[in-house]
């Protein structure tokens, strides 16, 4: 699995995920710490529905003019010495970067952490072009080394706990002293590679959390620093941006700077916030370009239901909420856009006749947590329901629109749903052992593969109420 | 007051004990209570599995039914969110603006029997006995699209000899999510796995909470246990007395 594309369903994917038990340890543990902390860091902002409202307003004021935004991006951009390139699709964008470091002759550049840069598979890309892209965030360079896959927005090791990290650096970093576990020599062993790299390579690149269209700055919120030397110390910087991720003003940017640390990390202030504005002479990258992605955005905009997606601002407090990314992990939704929101984005972007992606929005029990949790009111339980029914129309006729629709029909009318009831429970005798069916066919033999499930009982509602109503008819008024 | 009752299909069905306990709750509280046998379905699991125009034939159908109805009250927390939130929703997808305006309309006159009893009637206590210890389950729907907040639990601390337990890890799903349970089957089951040991931990002999259809994965799971411990539903609790036991 890489990029966009789920090369399974969801539930067959989920299957093998979810009966790992150190993978479902390691999330829970995570998962359940991160949430507390998120729970307690808005507890102490009393406005912060207040936030969220005008957070989903923000964006969907720059989304409801994105042309408008985009151009005028562009055009501050260029005019503080940035080079601007519009790509179409996951290709475009890959060759965009591949020219670009080609044109300098790198074969090695350095990378701040991009779900973008992931969403395009880019440092495969770059390999075939012979170009060495290293990851500077610590899990990203975890995952990158064990040749792995991100699991979580931004905590793309999560599913790893420290004893598989200590393996993985004794092995891959060739420190000749073999390394503990401890937290702050792991981290001390990736500084000093790292270090060496930061200082002799020549090009960089980076996402964007945002970009400001009127100053044409674009900015990346980080927690290690990592990104900072990489959008300062070299001197190429590539930058990729999907293009929901506009805003028209720098007034714009405030609201998320509250919204964004607290949702992700639980933190107030977030640690390393970095804005730059085209190049400055003899400060930082002497040559900038912005990569402007569409890949299936422009699709997602137009869709009224689905385009609230769009104002994700990718903290990943829904993957930390929802008890079905707590189970499955991440892998399991075969996209570098797990968990909720990724159910609901990944679809979307790869269009809902994708016969593995368009499995993605039942991957959710709609138990709402998602949109509780999510900072710019996504309402995704909504987007959920709403896929469902896109997918379905491209179907066709199946075993469950069959029984969808014979459900249907037999509760049309009252008596025809009574007449349905009294047929199952005259039919389901040979099912019932002991009390209880313990297993079911078909379709529904999923239900018995952990429950039981009590037999239709000898009188129903309405039965006993028709029978209420003549005893009562004969009796007191 | 006159009040309506929406039973659903699976009350219906499957648990017409809980329907019968409604009844009996709301007449013991003196109310005037109807049923309309014409009635089905809201539509929630077509809707929720995608199937639009077969659900949204399902919410004419329930405002034809109800159109007259003073107020309407639903022993299920996720039937009411699917008519108050969800179809409103579906309808303007379809384009069927009329439908929408007409279950908004309705949406004002729809309860779910907790916060019925608690914000529109404005009663904790309605005089209900039932010596066991009760763990409560907060179910999705009531809980976030519904807001019940804590009306379930107000009346549950005013049976008389009820021992509530606090559930831990409480506000989280089940895993049932209707089809879901049955599409994705291995992790509904380990959502539920945790949610049974959770409710075995308090040492509870009932979990209770306001929908049967997450009652019915629940105990469908502590029943394959053989766990011992056994679900009810809020209102066969709250309708139980001294003198007649519902649960």
């Amino acid at each position: 699995m890489s990029g966009l594309h789920p090369a399974r369903p969801f539930p067959e994917a989920a299957k093998s995920e979810v009966n790992n038990p150190q993978l479902r340890a390691n999330l829970r543990k995570v998962t359940n710490t991160i949430r507390e902390k998120r729970l307690r860091a808005v507890g102490e902002l009393p406005h912060w529905e207040e936030l969220r409202v005008l957070g989903a307003a923000t964006k969907d004021a720059s989304l409801a003019h994105l042309s408008d935004r985009l151009l005028e991006l562009e055009a501050s951009v260029k005019a503080r010495g940035g080079h601007v390139h519009w790509a179409r699709d996951a290709a475009e964008a890959r060759e965009l970067v591949a020219q670009i470091a080609q044109g300098h002759g790198v074969t090695e550049l350095i990378k701040v952490k991009s779900i973008t840069s992931d969403e395009i598979e880019l440092n495969r890309a770059l390999d075939a072009h012979g170009i060495h892209a290293i990851e500077t965030d610590l899990a990203e360079l975890i995952v990158q080394l064990s040749h792995d896959t991100p699991s979580h927005i931004l905590v793309p090791a999560i599913h790893r706990n420290r004893a598989e990290i200590q393996a993985l650096f004794n092995r891959e970093l060739g420190d000749p002293e073999h390394l503990s576990d401890d937290p702050a020599v792991l981290a001390g062993a990736a500084r000093r590679y790292l270090r060496q790299k930061f200082l002799t390579t020549k090009m960089a690149v980076s996402g964007a959390n945002f970009a400001i269209a009127d100053t044409g700055t674009v900015c990346v919120v980080e927690s290690e620093g990592n990104g900072r030397m990489c959008v300062t110390l070299p001197e190429v910087l590539v930058s990729i941006m999907g293009i929901e991720k506009v805003l028209g003003t720098w007034e714009d940017i405030s609201v998320f700077m509250e919204l964004l640390p607290r949702s992700s990390t639980a933190e107030r202030m977030n640690p390393y916030t970095s804005f730059w504005s085209g190049v400055t002479p003899g400060d930082g990258p002497q040559e900038f370009h912005l990569i402007l992605l569409d890949n299936g955005r422009t699709d997602v905009l137009a869709d009224e239901v689905g385009r609230q997606t769009l104002r994700c601002i990718r903290c990943s407090a829904c993957l930390n909420v929802c008890p079905v990314y707590e189970r499955a992990g991440g892998h399991a939704y075969g996209s570098v856009y797990p968990g909720p929101i990724g159910a609901i984005l990944t679809p979307q972007l790869l269009h809902m006749d994708d016969k593995n992606a368009n499995t993605l929005p039942g991957a959710s029990s709609l138990c709402g947590a998602c949109f509780d949790a999510c900072p710019v009111r996504i309402n995704i339980p909504q987007v959920l329901i709403y896929l469902r029914g896109e997918a379905n129309g491209h179907k066709g006729t199946t075993l469950e629109s069959v029984a969808m629709g014979a459900a249907r029909y037999a509760m049309s009318e009252g008596w025809r749903f009574e007449g349905a009831v009294k047929l199952a429970r005259a039919g389901q005798g040979p099912l019932v052992h002991g009390g209880q069916i313990t297993a079911l066919p078909g379709l529904l033999g999923g239900w018995t593969q952990s429950r039981d499930l009590a037999p239709f009982p000898p009188q129903s509602f309405r039965e006993w109420w028709r029978e209420r109503e003549a005893e009562g008819a004969g009796g007191e008024p | 007051m006159k009040i309506d009752l929406f039973i659903t299909c699976l009350n219906d069905a499957l648990f017409p004990k809980t329907g019968q306990a409604t009844v009996s709750l709301l007449e013991r509280l003196g109310h005037e209570v109807r049923f309309n046998a014409a009635q089905t379905c809201c539509g929630q699991m077509h809707l929720n599995t995608g199937y639009r125009a077969d659900a949204l034939s399902l919410v004419r159908k329930f405002v034809n039914d109800f159109r007259d109805a003073e107020v309407i009250v639903l022993p299920s927390g996720s039937c009411a969110a699917m008519l108050r939130e969800l179809a409103p929703d579906a309808a303007h997808w379809e384009g069927d603006e009329a439908l929408r305006s007409e279950v908004l309309e309705l949406s004002g006159r729809i309860y779910e029997l907790s916060e019925f009893l608690v914000k529109k009637l404005g009663v904790e206590d309605v005089g209900a006995a039932y010596p066991h210890r009760v763990t409560y389950h907060p179910t999705c729907h009531a809980m976030r699209s519904l807001h019940v907040g804590d009306a379930p639990l107000r009346l549950l601390r005013n049976v008389r000899g009820l021992t509530l337990l606090p559930l831990p890890h409480a506000d989280e799903c089940c895993g049932f999510g209707g089809t879901f349970s049955v599409k994705n089957p291995d992790v509904s089951t380990a959502m539920l796995a945790d949610k049974a040991r959770h409710i075995l931990e308090t040492g509870a002999e009932a979990c209770t909470a306001g929908d049967n259809s997450c009652l019915m994965h629940i105990g469908g799971g502590l029943h394959r246990l053989r766990s011992g411990a056994r679900t009810v539903h809020l209102a066969e609790i709250l309708a139980s007395t001294p003198g007649q036991v519902w649960a």
